[in-house]
C-alpha cells in the first residue's frame, strides 16, 4: 500500500500529470478575478477567502478524472481489482496520493495568492487551515465521480458536474469558517468542526462508493 | 413466515417485464382517473377557500408549491430505494424505475423552485435568496440533471444502471439536509408546519386543500412513473429487436 502511494505520487508529479497544472489553474483563476471585479483592494480583501476557496475547488476538480483513467487505459485497473488487498483500501490510498499530489500544492500556494488579494495574516492563516482540512473531502467525493465516469470515453466534464453539487457543503463551511475567524463576534471553531466532520464522513463514504462503482463498471 | 415469503414472491414476480406491463396496463387507467378526480377536488378547494388575512390571494401558490417540494424529495427517495434494489437484490426493474424517475423528479423540483420564486417575490420582496432550504433544493435539482446526463452518456443500460445507482445513494445525504435545513439554519424560509410530531400548526382551512393536493400530486407521480417505466421497457425491447434484425441482416448478406 505504501508502495502504491509513492507510485501514484511519482506518476502524477513526474509525467506531466495533473499536479502542477492544478496549481497553475488555481493561480490563473485568482489572477483573473481582479480583472472581473476591478482592482479595488478593499473589495478584494473582503472577497479574497471566498475566491481562494472557489479557485481551490475548481482546481481540484480539474485533475479528478485522471484518478482512475490512466489505470484503466493501461489495464492496471483490472490488476488492482483482482489483487487480494481490499479494493476499499486501494481506493483510499489512491485518493490520499492524489490529494498529496494535487491538493497539497494548492494549500501551499494559497498564502502567496492570499497576499495578491490583500488579505491580512489572520485571514490567510484561516484560509490555509480550512483548505488543509477541506480539500481532502473534495478528493474523496471526487473519487466517486471519477469511478462512476471511468467507463466513459470523455468523462472529465461530467465528473465536475456530478461532483460539484456534493462539494457545496465543503465550500459553505470552509468559507464561513474563514469569515468567522476574521469577524470578531462569530466563533471560528463550530464551522471548522463541521468542516472536519464532513471530511471524515466523506473519507468513509467516498472510498466505499467509489470501490462499488469501480467493481460494477469493470466486468 | 409464509406470508412474508409470499410477499417476496409477488414482488419478484414483477421482475418479469411482461408481468409488469400487464399490471401497468391494468393499474394505469385507474390511477389516471383517480389523479384527475383528486386534482379536480383539490383545485376546486384551493380556489374556493378563503385567502389568508395577511397574504391575501397569493397563499394559493402554496397548494402547488408545497406538494411539488414534497414530491421532489419523495422522488429522490424512490430513486434511492430503486438504487438499493439494483445493487443489493439485482431486481431487473429497479434500474428502469430509477432511470424513469429522474426526469419526473427534476420537473417537480423545477416546479417547486419556480412557484417558490413566484411566491417569494410578493412575500419576501425578492425572487431568490441564498437561504439554506432554497440552496439545498437547488442542489437537488442539479443532482437530478447530473444523473440524467450520466444515464444518457452510457451506452449499456445495465452498466449505467449500476454505476448511477452508486451515485444516487451517495447523493441521498442531501435529502435529510433539505428536510432539516430550516431547523439547523434558522433563515428566511419558514420552519415545517405540517409534518410535525406535535401535529400540524397550520389552520385546518388551509390544511384540507393542501392535503388533497398532496394526494393528487402523489397519484400524478405514480401515474407518470409507471407510464415512464412502461415506455422505458418498450424502448429497450425495440432496441434489442433492432439489434437482432441488424444481426440477421448481416448474416443473410454474408451467405448469398
Amino acid at each position: 500500500m505504501i508502495a502504491l502511494f509513492f507510485r501514484d505520487l511519482k506518476l502524477s508529479v513526474r509525467a506531466g500529470g495533473g499536479a502542477m497544472i492544478g496549481v497553475l489553474f488555481f493561480m490563473t483563476i485568482v489572477a483573473v478575478i481582479p480583472f472581473g471585479v476591478g482592482p479595488d483592494l478593499n473589495l478584494l480583501a473582503r472577497i479574497g477567502p471566498a475566491i481562494l476557496w472557489i479557485g481551490a475547488l475548481l482546481a481540484s476538480l480539474l485533475g479528478l478524472d485522471r484518478l482512475f483513467q490512466a489505470e484503466r487505459e493501461d489495464g492496471s485497473l483490472d490488476l488492482l481489482l483482482m489483487q487480494e488487498t481490499p479494493l476499499l483500501l486501494t481506493v483510499f490510498v489512491k485518493c490520499a496520493a492524489h490529494w498529496a499530489a494535487t491538493g497539497l500544492p494548492l494549500v501551499v500556494a494559497s498564502p502567496f495568492l492570499g497576499l495578491f488579494m490583500n488579505m491580512d495574516e489572520v485571514a490567510i492563516g484561516a484560509t490555509v487551515v480550512t483548505l488543509l482540512a477541506g480539500t481532502p473531502a473534495i478528493t474523496f467525493i471526487g473519487a466517486v465521480g471519477a469511478a462512476v465516469a471511468v467507463a466513459l470515453p470523455r468523462g472529465g466534464l461530467l465528473v465536475s458536474i456530478l461532483v460539484l453539487p456534493l462539494a457545496v457543503p465543503v465550500l459553505i463551511f470552509g468559507v464561513s469558517a474563514v469569515y468567522a475567524a476574521i469577524q470578531d463576534p462569530a466563533p471560528f471553531l463550530p464551522p471548522f468542526m463541521i468542516l472536519m466532520a464532513i471530511t471524515l464522513f466523506f473519507a468513509v463514504i467516498g472510498p466505499v462508493a467509489a470501490a462499488a462503482a469501480l467493481r460494477h463498471s469493470a466486468d | 413466515m409464509r406470508e412474508n415469503s409470499l410477499a417476496i414472491r409477488k414482488f419478484s414476480d414483477l421482475a418479469n417485464p411482461t408481468r409488469f406491463l400487464a399490471l401497468a396496463a391494468r393499474v394505469l387507467p385507474w390511477l389516471a382517473v383517480l389523479t384527475v378526480l383528486f386534482f379536480a377536488v383539490g383545485l376546486w378547494l384551493s380556489f374556493t377557500t378563503e385567502g389568508d388575512y395577511q397574504q391575501g390571494e397569493t397563499v394559493r401558490i402554496m397548494y402547488v408549491h408545497v406538494p411539488a417540494a414534497w414530491l421532489s424529495m419523495m422522488c429522490y427517495t424512490v430513486m434511492a430505494i430503486s438504487a438499493l434494489g439494483t445493487l443489493v437484490w439485482r431486481h431487473p426493474l429497479a434500474d428502469v424505475s430509477a432511470k424513469a424517475a429522474a426526469p419526473i423528479g427534476a420537473s417537480f423540483t423545477f416546479l417547486a423552485l419556480v412557484t417558490g420564486s413566484l411566491w417569494g417575490k410578493p412575500m419576501w420582496g425578492t425572487w431568490w435568496v441564498w437561504d439554506a432550504r432554497l440552496t439545498s433544493v437547488f442542489v437537488l435539482f442539479l443532482m437530478y440533471l447530473g444523473l440524467m446526463a450520466l444515464n444518457r452518456a452510457m451506452e449499456d443500460p445495465a452498466r449505467s444502471a449500476r454505476v448511477s445507482a452508486v451515485l444516487v445513494l451517495v447523493g441521498f445525504v442531501n435529502i435529510p439536509i433539505i428536510k432539516f435545513s430550516v431547523e439547523w439554519w434558522n433563515t428566511l424560509h419558514q420552519p415545517a408546519s405540517v409534518m410535525r410530531l406535535d401535529g400540524p400548526t397550520i389552520d385546518p382551512e388551509f390544511l384540507w386543500p393542501l392535503m388533497v393536493m398532496a394526494i393528487a400530486f402523489t397519484l400524478l407521480f405514480f401515474s407518470l412513473h409507471i407510464a415512464a417505466m412502461r415506455n422505458e421497457i418498450w424502448r429497450r425491447r425495440v432496441t434489442s429487436l433492432r439489434r437482432q434484425a441488424a444481426r440477421n441482416a448481416g448474416r443473410e448478406s454474408l451467405v448469398p
